[in-house]
């Protein structure tokens, strides 16, 4: 037999042989035990790694979990399914997700918004935001550049055609990242069953305001003096106390702009309360 | 003998010849004016005055309200109709006190005769041979004057260095580097004594030891030749800089190094290489406040670009809206697309035509179709042009891809934050990436980011 062959197949053999020993002992002695919870819990978590639950992804979140006690409802992705895996896993009670979706508080569309000036930098709301406010005579409403829906990784957010983005509730998992993204401040966290709303963030006087958004927050307090005392009025904007709004008190055909109302049209404004958002959950798209 | 200049830069079309030849003209002050409370940077003045007051012209009507503010005169003697918010440049609304000009209405009839004084008030002349220099500073600070050269800093304060950083160099800038703009340009040929006067005025703010000199740019050989004639005129020791005309030559940084050859360290101010800059309007400004007494009512512009019929150099009341100067100067063509104030690199575009001049504004750009059209933006294709022709020494393109990618941290380490928006990358870039815009963005994100540690 050629010698050369000989000697590469014990060299290579004998090498195989030293590292697969040194491997085993390394094996025995530098062992780290690691909790088995923790990769089952990575398994029932969703693994969108967006961060809403505040840690910096599903592994970070479910070592979390497991070594340092964390909340097992914080995934709002895995909504029900995550919390019931979490909860068999770590043996504890499973608690009732309420599922949260993103609401746009700005309802100034490209008809009802007057425009300030013609604008043609870049579309980015952001950048918009810095050169003169952007080209909406509004100086708190929706840019409509999409920077939230750039941001969106479920799809759930789209520009619509009148110059507004259009959440999709059903695939909105609450994340966050277009609330941080909005350099208006415009998307709020609430839960899905909760439809009434001042859709405006508004708070010029009530002259300024009539006269850049046909249906701005003016300021009225009309509404504020008929809540009992759950809206309050900041700075010439009305602001709801969701803990506390009995929306059927509220004489929402005094607005005169709109700007308090249902998310979705409502069959009988009286009979809603909790159970308002089964009417028109389904025209959402 | 090669002509100084400084690292980097470009030169874009002159257009100063729309206006260059044309003489400095003085614009009637218009019915109605809007004196906007906050004309400089930082905290706006507080209103003295309010509705129905009878004010006359040079009376304080608002006071500073901080080290860093000026006070804000009326521009005008007439009757205060009400404060009021709306639209100033930059694109926001503003406090803005609305005057109307005229005579004190006549007395009534019956009522007690007791005319009061109702002329113009000026502060008491001093003898520029025997002021001193803390005398200037001050009466620059009463008289509110503010930098000529756009970001309206209260010249006070530039006058007023810390004891730790001695200055040896004061350089009038006049370099007018923006396309269009002739106001500096006019005023160095027909006010070339008064400015004279106002470099030896800053000089003695200063004090003894500091070296006086002018910065132009070589496209304007007769401002040159009549700074030149008129120092030696006067017999002062003002050194005249002639530069290789170049874009943004007029920034400090950029005069400095063009100049004196000095290089001021980023993030630092040009007093750390022992440098003040002023502008050739602040510095007839400081002239008129000490010798004459006046303050500022009047800002000298250029009203330019191929949308408006009549191109000008005007002195304009402050507080005069826009759309009474453009229609002053004939009104505007049917192509015009926008309005610039400033200079057509860093001047801003007006969304209002009600917005007012203010003391700093240089000019007022009426810009055609053919001027802003644009080709649609593309991929960058990493020519580097922007990083050559940065004057900062920064990489635009790769701080403009941080700032889209929200990369903030790497954006400040590769030093973003000095930039000072001057239009240059922009200008250069063969893909038309709006580059200033992004690295604004950028900057204002690496401002939120939670400070570093030191």
């Amino acid at each position: 037999m050629d010698a050369l062959l000989v000697y590469s197949l014990l060299t290579m053999g004998g090498l195989g042989v030293f590292f697969s020993a040194a491997l085993a002992i390394a094996d025995k002695k530098l062992r780290v035990e690691e909790d088995p919870r923790i990769g089952l819990a990575v398994e029932v978590l969703p693994g969108a790694n967006c961060g809403a639950c505040g840690f910096a992804g599903c592994n970070a979140y479910a070592e979390a979990v497991v070594t340092a006690g964390a909340g097992i409802n914080r995934c709002p992705v895995g909504g029900q399914g995550a919390i019931d895996g979490l909860a068999l896993i770590m043996g504890v009670e499973a608690t009732t997700a309420v599922k949260h979706v993103v609401r746009l508080m700005c309802r100034g569309t490209a008809s009802l918004a007057r425009e300030k000036a013609h604008y043609d930098g870049p579309t980015s709301c952001a950048v918009q935001d810095l050169v003169s406010g952007g080209a909406k005579a509004c100086q708190w409403g929706c840019l409509g550049g999409g920077d939230c829906v750039s941001v969106c990784t479920f799809g759930a957010l789209e520009m619509g055609p009148d110059g507004l983005p259009v959440v999709y509730e059903d695939l909105c998992m609450a994340c966050a990242a277009c609330v941080t993204a909005c350099p208006r401040d415009l998307f709020e966290l609430h839960p899905v069953t909760r439809e009434f709303f001042v859709f405006c963030k508004n708070h010029d006087d009530p002259k300024t305001a009539k006269d850049v958004c046909e249906v701005a927050c003016t300021g009225c307090t009309i509404c504020a003096r008929n809540s009992e005392g759950a809206i309050t009025m900041v700075e010439n904007l009305a602001v709801i106390d969701h803990e506390k709004i009995n929306p059927a008190i509220i004489p929402i055909e005094k607005c005169k702009t709109r700007a308090i109302g249902w998310l979705h049209p409502q069959p009988e404004p009286a009979a809603v309360g909790a159970a308002g958002g089964s009417a028109g959950a389904t025209t959402e798209d | 003998m090669a002509l100084r200049s400084f690292r980097g830069g470009v030169h874009p079309r002159e257009h100063k010849e729309l206006t260059e030849h044309k003489a400095l003209q003085v614009m009637p002050p218009p019915a109605e004016i809007c004196v906007p409370l906050g004309q400089h940077l930082g905290k706006p003045a507080n209103p003295l005055v309010k509705k129905g007051d009878r004010v006359r012209q040079g009376q304080v009507l608002a006071e500073a309200s901080g080290f860093i503010s000026a006070p804000v005169h009326s521009p005008v003697g007439g009757t205060v109709v009400k404060k009021t918010k709306g639209p100033v440049v930059g694109g926001t609304t503003a406090e803005l006190l609305v005057i109307q000009p005229g005579p004190a209405p006549a007395p009534e009839a019956g009522a007690p005769v007791a005319i009061a004084d109702d002329g113009p008030i000026f502060l008491p002349p001093l003898d520029p041979r025997s002021v001193s220099g803390k005398d200037v500073v001050d009466r620059v600070r009463e008289a509110g004057i503010v930098g000529q050269g756009g970001a309206a800093f209260p010249t006070a304060v530039k006058l007023s260095p810390p004891p730790d950083k001695p200055i040896d160099w004061m350089i009038v800038n006049g370099a007018e580097c923006e396309p269009y703009l002739t106001r500096d340009y006019r005023l160095m040929l027909e006010r070339t004594a008064d400015l004279v006067e106002g470099i030896l005025l800053i000089g003695t703010a200063l004090g003894a030891k500091v070296n006086l000199g002018i910065g132009i740019e070589n496209n304007k050989p007769a401002a040159i030749r009549a700074m030149r004639e008129a120092i030696a005129a006067r017999g002062a020791r003002i050194e005249v800089f002639t530069l290789r005309t170049k874009y943004p030559q007029g920034g400090e940084k950029m005069l400095i190094d063009a100049a004196l050859g000095r290089r001021v360290p980023p993030g630092e101010l040009p007093m750390a290489v022992g440098c003040v800059i002023q502008n050739v309007g602040t510095a007839l400004a400081i002239r008129d406040a000490v010798v004459l007494g006046d303050v500022p009512r009047a800002a000298t512009l250029t009203v330019s670009g191929l949308g408006v019929v009549e191109p000008k150099n005007l002195r304009v009341t402050i507080g005069t809206p826009l759309r009474a100067v453009l229609e002053y100067c004939g009104g505007v063509r049917p192509n015009a697309r926008r309005v610039v104030v400033g200079g057509p690199m860093m001047g801003f575009a007006a969304y209002s035509l009600d917005a007012p001049v203010v003391k700093a504004t240089s000019g007022i750009l009426v810009l055609s179709d053919a001027e802003v059209a644009a080709n649609p933006e593309s991929a960058c294709v990493n020519c580097g042009k922007c990083v050559a022709a940065c004057p900062v020494g920064l990489m635009p393109t790769r701080l403009a891809r941080l700032a889209r990618l929200r990369r903030d941290e790497e954006a400040r380490d590769l030093g973003i934050e000095v930039c000072m928006e001057c239009g240059t990358c922009a200008f250069t870039c063969p893909a038309n990436i709006p580059l200033v815009q992004y690295v604004r963005l950028g900057k204002k994100n690496v401002r939120n980011l939670p400070r570093k540690e030191a």
